[in-house]
This record gives C-alpha cells, structure tokens and sequence, in this order.
C-alpha cells in the first residue's frame, strides 16, 4: 500500500487486508458495469439463441416454442443449399466490394499525403459518403441502378450497351451492392491510412523522387510496405462487415421480401437470417443459422490470426 | 481513506444506477394499465376521461382523416395517430411484438393474406364476441376468416377484395381492341381467354414497350382467388406442391411471360409505381382497394382507365380486419375505436374516399354503395361490379402460412420472367414451401 501512498504524501494509508482488497477490488469495480451491460445485451440473448435453436418455435405455429428437436435445425441447416448459397453471395460480394476498396483507399490517401492545394477540404470530402444514412444510400442507389428508367443503364445505353437487369443476375446485382459499399467504406478507410502514412518520413519520399522513382514506384515501395500493420486492421474490419452486410441487399431487392433477388442471387447470411425469421416466422432455425454464421466468422477469424501471424513474423 | 471511501461508495452508486436503469420500466403508467385492463366485457362505452393517445398500425389507405376527426370530435380526451409501414413490415413487427408480448399498437389492421397465421394466437387478441359485436353484420365467410382456433373472434372486417380487371381504355384503342367494359369482359370469359387477348394485344398494341399486365404473380393471384382450395386443404395441410389448380394458375402464368406479356414490376415497389406514370402495363388484377394505388400512382391517367369483369367472373384478393391485442394499454377505449371504424357508416365513407368495398352486408343494398360510380375509371359502376365478383365465392381455406407460399410462388413467377427455366423456378419453390411451411 505504500506505493500508493508515495504519490499523496499528507494522507494517511491503509493498510492491511482491507487495503489490499480496496486496491484489487477497485478496477473490477469499475469496469463491472461494462461487463454488466454486456451480460445481459449481448451475452444473455446469444445464450437464448442457442436454446431457441434447439426448439421448433414458429409463432405461427401454437405449441412449437416448447418443443425440443435437439440438433435437428443444424442438420437441416448443413443440408440446406440457401445457406451455403447465402455463404457464397456473402464471400463473394464482401471480396468484390472490399478488394479493389481498400485498394482504391491505399491509393487515394498516398495521394492525399502529398502538399495539395485545399488537402483538408479534400480530406473531410472523402469522408462525407460515411456519413450518411445506409438505407438513403441503398434507395438512392436502387434507384441508379433501375431497370427501366435508371441513369446507369440510361448512360450505358448512350454507349451502345443493352438494357441491364442489376437485380436479375448474380454479378450484376454484386457490382451494385459492391458500388454502395465502396462509396461509403473508401473515404473511410482512405483517412485510416492517411493517419497511418503520417508516422513516414517524408524524406524519404523526396529522397525517392530525387533518385526518379515513379509515383507509382513510391506508392508501391515505400507506402504499401510502411502501412502493413494498418492494412492488416482494415481488412479484419472490413471482413466483419462484409459478413454483416444486411441492409443494402434488404433495399436493393424491390420486391421487400428478403429474398435477395428472385433467386436469391445476392441474399447474404444475414439476410437469409433476417428473411427465415421475420418472413417465415422460423424462430428456432433462424437461431441455428445465427449460430451457424458465428462458428464461419470463427474460423475466418482463426485463419486471419495465423496469416497476421504469419506476415508479422517475417519481419 | 476518506476519498478512498468516498471514491468506493460512488463507484457503488454509479453501479447500481446503470443496473437500476437497465431494469426500469414504464412503471409510471401501471397504474393506468391495471385500470384499463380491468374492464373486460364492456358493451357500453368506458366513460373514462383520462387524456390518451390510441394508435393504430396500417399498412396502406385505411381511413380517411375525416374518419378519425369524428371520433376525436366526440371523445375529446382521445387522440389517434395512425402509424403506416409496408405490408411485409407491418406484419412481420406485428408477429414479433406479439411473441415479446409488447410493443403492438392499440388497434393493428391485419389482411386476409396474413390473418390465418395469427389464428392459432387467438389468446393475444381481444375478444370481440365479449364485447358486444353482433357477427352477423359480415357475411359467415369474413367471420370464419377472422375466427381463432380457440372461437374467438379476432378481427373486425373493414373491406372486401372482390376482384375485377382494370384496364388502360386507351391503350385498348390503340391495339384494335373494344373499350367498352362490357365488351372487354366478354372477351375474356376465362384466363386462358384473357392470356389470348393478352398475346393479341402485344401483337397490335403499336408501342412496342407496352406490356399486357404489371407482374404475373399478379396473374396467378387472380386465378386462385377464385379456388376454394389453393395452399391448404381442409384439414390444414399444406397441398400447394400437389394441389393440381396450382400447378395450372403456374403454368399459365409462365405461358403469359414466354408470350412477353408481363412487364415484370414488382408489385408496391417504386419500379411498379412508375409504370402506372409510363403506361408500361395495359391490365392489373383489380380488387376494390387496387382502384386507390392506381388514382395515388398516376392521377394523370385519370379518365384512361376503365374496369371489366375479372375472367371467371369471381373471385377475392384482400380485405382486412382490424384486431386489438391484449397487450395494449387501453383496450377498453381501443375496441370502442375499432368498433367504430368497422360501423356501416364508416366503412361507406371509406368506400367514397378511397374506393374500398366495403364488407357490412347491409351496406351492400345502400343506393350510395350500389349506384357508385368512379371517375378515374370512367364512371365505372364499382358498386356493382365488385359485390358480383364475390357473390358466390366458396368459403377459402388459409393456413398459417399462406402469405408465405404466396411469396414463394411470386418469387419464383418473378424468377422465370428474368429468364429462369420455368421447371427449375417451380422445384425450388416448392422446396422453399417445403422447408417453411411443411
């Protein structure tokens, strides 16, 4: 107790064993009601999901809250094609937006790291798309992309290009969705980077351009490899929301049925989730497949750990 | 140590606030839920004063201002705020807020598509055979329809589908074809006829971008709406899969779109609002309350439209009732409202507002509901019209989950009409249907 008392020399110390519980006894304390709150907002209703999945509820159905069938919703789910098809969509649509993203996001803060004119001006526009709402967004964007009378098809028609239907097919409906997830997340990321790119040298910028490196060639030799750990942050955030990616298919579908297109063509997990247990009333199976979605993020996690292990144990 | 003791107390303080704070509820208004949830079986009005807001959930056009301004003008202490979503978000907040046991609003509007997945419930819903409501003034079809498992009565009717053709004069004229409504509803005594006149008209209509109909789920709606059978037999089982009238409403429905005549909108979606505006379809699937979303959507198109006979000559698509769920804080004042809003009178008033068709049969005989006619349709004699279309309709049998059968079907309709092999579409429906309903 005494090194607690070194910093207030006038007052008087506990000491003992009740000093001793006081100072252990405090940080938990203080952070109990963190862990409180998340006991019974998120710890609690995970615990009740997985008993939900193990009934037969459907509301619609009386009688089926009570009733038991163990496991037989996660056999159902391994064997239902909509999940894993919903997986697919999921990877895919969450490679094609975050990829060329993150890219794109590189790209612009190495540029918004040079002494521009008007750079803060530049710097807060990249980040307003993040700002707004993402159900304004997915009816804006719905709208570009309409069938009939959308601007996209309309400029796509003044180049000789037929009539798409974005909805209709897989990697139509992919690029759409990619394009509002890009418009929102790019700026974003870009600023991460940019406040990483901070902590380089810029000497050793000029001293590159001295020697007549390219832009590209500083781009790809001295900022890429100076924001590997920055990058290796971005992709991990960007996986978990790619896996949660829910209302931008929800709106994109002009039918509201949740169905990701006529044949599900960009339904993700969390919207064959939203549409099992909303639409269809499947309580306990859309439970499993919430579970079902919790052990795929766990092994993305474990790999992306071993890889970041991996990189960082090159260096 | 004083500060220590201190700083112990108030982080103990600020502990138990936050998990009071989680805890509390609305325990201010008790007092006022125990009072009104009480009085049960009041036939007469509650004659209470207290000042409260009574809110009711729509989904689309269900009453007009002037309905609500009535009720509030004679029960001063009543305010109503009419709170609207989208079908499918209204019923599925409507399903979850019921299952937490909170959360619904007083009076919450349920369709016909949709109420058979509550009846098993009938224990979350006032009464109405407590309360008063003489059943005879809806036909015994509409009260079987809102008839829980357990013989309460649930809902109160408020309109009647019925089911016609409404149709784009105009463009009629352009393709060659009559305009005359009784003419037009002789060209198509059947849907087969009307898939005929369909191919017809795409042939001679002279602008290429003019389809036949909006959406063939629209199509294979109004050829079921005349079965007695469709999704569920009549012991409750699910024979959509097997059920011959639905393989066949499927299969001409695909022939429509193979014949390009769907212009493939969604129904409700903005893309569908803009083809009233375009003119992109020619025919709709027309229930009594259709004739609403046609005038919202396209006001300039007032004076093209005209309404035929549906083909078959009968049928029902929609109609709603209103429910109050035991869950509300004043259900008392709620059924009172509910029960107001389903009066004749009422139901009349909106019939000349919006255009639904009432369901009290004794409105049925009013000269202002059977000599109506509409404007936006070319004076259309709607009064007449829509009450022949259900006329003779067969009791329907639902199940819980009709509406989602439904959906499943429109879903793989819509599949086919971007391009889907027809027999791939149908067999995932069906597995679809399989896994929710079976």
């Amino acid at each position: 107790m005494n090194d607690l008392a070194a910093g207030h020399p006038g007052r008087r110390t506990t000491t003992g064993a009740r000093g001793r519980l006081d100072a252990r006894a405090m940080p938990y304390v203080l952070i109990s009601p963190y862990f409180f709150l998340f006991a019974v907002f998120g710890a609690f209703p995970l615990l009740y999901t997985v008993y939900v999945s193990l009934t037969a509820w459907n509301p619609r159905k009386p009688g089926s809250k009570e009733k038991f069938i163990g496991a037989e919703n996660y056999t159902k789910l391994l064997h239902d094609e909509n999940f894993w098809h919903a997986l697919k969509n999921t990877f895919g649509i969450g490679l094609v937006s975050t990829v060329p993203q993150l890219l794109l996001a590189l790209f612009i803060a190495h540029l918004l790291n040079y002494r521009l004119k008007g750079r803060l001006a530049l710097r807060m526009g990249v980040l307003l798309p993040y700002v707004t709402s993402v159900t304004a967004v997915a009816l804006i964007f719905g709208q570009f992309f309409a069938r009939d009378f959308g601007p996209v098809n309309y400029v796509l028609g003044l180049v000789g290009v037929d009539s798409i239907d974005w909805r209709a097919s897989m990697w139509a409906s992919w690029l759409a969705i990619s394009a509002m997830v890009m418009w929102r997340w790019t700026g974003y990321n870009a600023l991460i980077y940019l406040a990483a790119l901070q902590s380089v040298s810029y000497d050793l910028y000029e001293s590159a351009q001295v020697d007549g490196a390219s832009k590209w060639q500083q781009f790809w030799h001295i900022t890429v490899p100076s924001l590997r750990p920055t990058i290796i942050f971005t992709v991990i955030v960007s996986t978990i929301g790619a896996f949660q990616l829910f209302g931008e298919p929800l709106l994109f579908d002009s039918t509201r049925a949740a169905n990701g297109g006529s044949g599900r063509q960009f339904q993700t997990v969390v919207l064959y989730l939203y549409q099992q247990f909303w639409f269809n009333g499947r309580y306990g199976y859309a439970s499993a497949i919430a579970l079902g979605l919790l052990v795929v993020i766990g092994i993305v996690v474990i790999v992306n750990l071993l890889l970041v292990r991996r990189i960082s144990g090159e260096d | 140590m004083l500060d220590r003791r201190h700083a112990i107390a108030a982080s103990a303080i600020a502990t138990a606030s936050l998990l009071l704070s989680g805890c509390g509820g609305s325990s201010s208004t008790t007092s006022t839920t125990s009072a009104a949830g009480t009085t049960t079986s009041a036939a007469a009005s509650t004659g209470s004063t207290e000042k409260m807001t009574l809110t009711i959930n729509v989904f689309g056009d269900s009453f007009p201002k002037s309905v609500y301004d009535a009720y509030t003008a004679a029960h001063p202490n009543i305010t109503i705020k009419e709170n609207r979503a989208d079908y499918g978000a209204h019923h599925n907040n409507l399903q979850a807020h019921l299952a937490a046991g909170s959360g619904t609003a007083d009076i919450e509007v349920i369709e016909i598509g949709q109420i058979a997945g509550y009846l098993g419930q009938g224990e979350k819903f006032v009464n109405f055979n407590d309360q008063g409501v003489d059943p005879a003034q809806w036909s015994p079809a509409k009260i079987k329809q809102a008839t829980a498992t357990d013989g309460s009565l649930v809902g109160l009717g408020t309109d009647i589908g019925g089911l016609a053709i409404c149709y784009r004069a105009d463009l009629f004229k352009a393709a060659g074809l009559p305009t005359d409504r009784e003419e037009v509803g002789k060209l198509w005594p059947t849907w087969e006829d009307y898939v005929k006149v369909g191919s017809d008209f795409i042939a001679k209509t002279p602008d290429k971008k003019v389809k036949w109909y909006d959406g063939a789920g629209h199509v294979m709606t109004g050829i079921l709406a005349q079965e007695k059978n469709t999704f569920y037999d009549d012991q409750g089982e699910v024979i959509a899969g097997t059920n011959p009238v639905v393989k066949q409403a499927w299969d001409l429905s695909v022939t429509s779109i193979q014949a390009k005549q769907s212009a493939a909108l969604a129904e409700f979606s903005p893309e569908w609002n803009t083809g009233f505006q375009q003119g992109q379809f020619a025919t709709i699937t027309c229930p009594a309350w259709m004739t609403a979303y046609i005038r919202n959507n396209a006001p300039e198109t007032k004076g093209k439209w005209d309404i035929a006979t549906v083909p078959g000559g009968s049928g029902n698509w929609g109609g709603s009732f209103l429910t109050v769920p035991k869950a509300g804080k004043h259900t008392a004042e709620a059924v009172d409202l509910a029960k107001y809003l389903t009066t004749p009178d009422t139901a009349v008033k909106v019939f000349k507002e919006f255009g639904n068709y009432p369901s009290p049969v004794k409105t049925w005989d009013l000269p202002e509901v059977e000599d109506a006619k509409d404007a936006f349709f070319s004076d259309a004699p709607v009064g007449v019209i829509f009450p022949k279309s259900f006329a003779n309709l067969p009791e329907q049998a639902a199940g819980p989950q009709s509406g989602v059968i439904g959906v499943a079907l429109n879903t793989a309709l819509n599949q086919v009409e971007q391009g889907e092999d027809p027999t791939k579409a149908w067999e995932k429906a069906l597995k679809d249907i399989e896994a929710a309903a079976g």
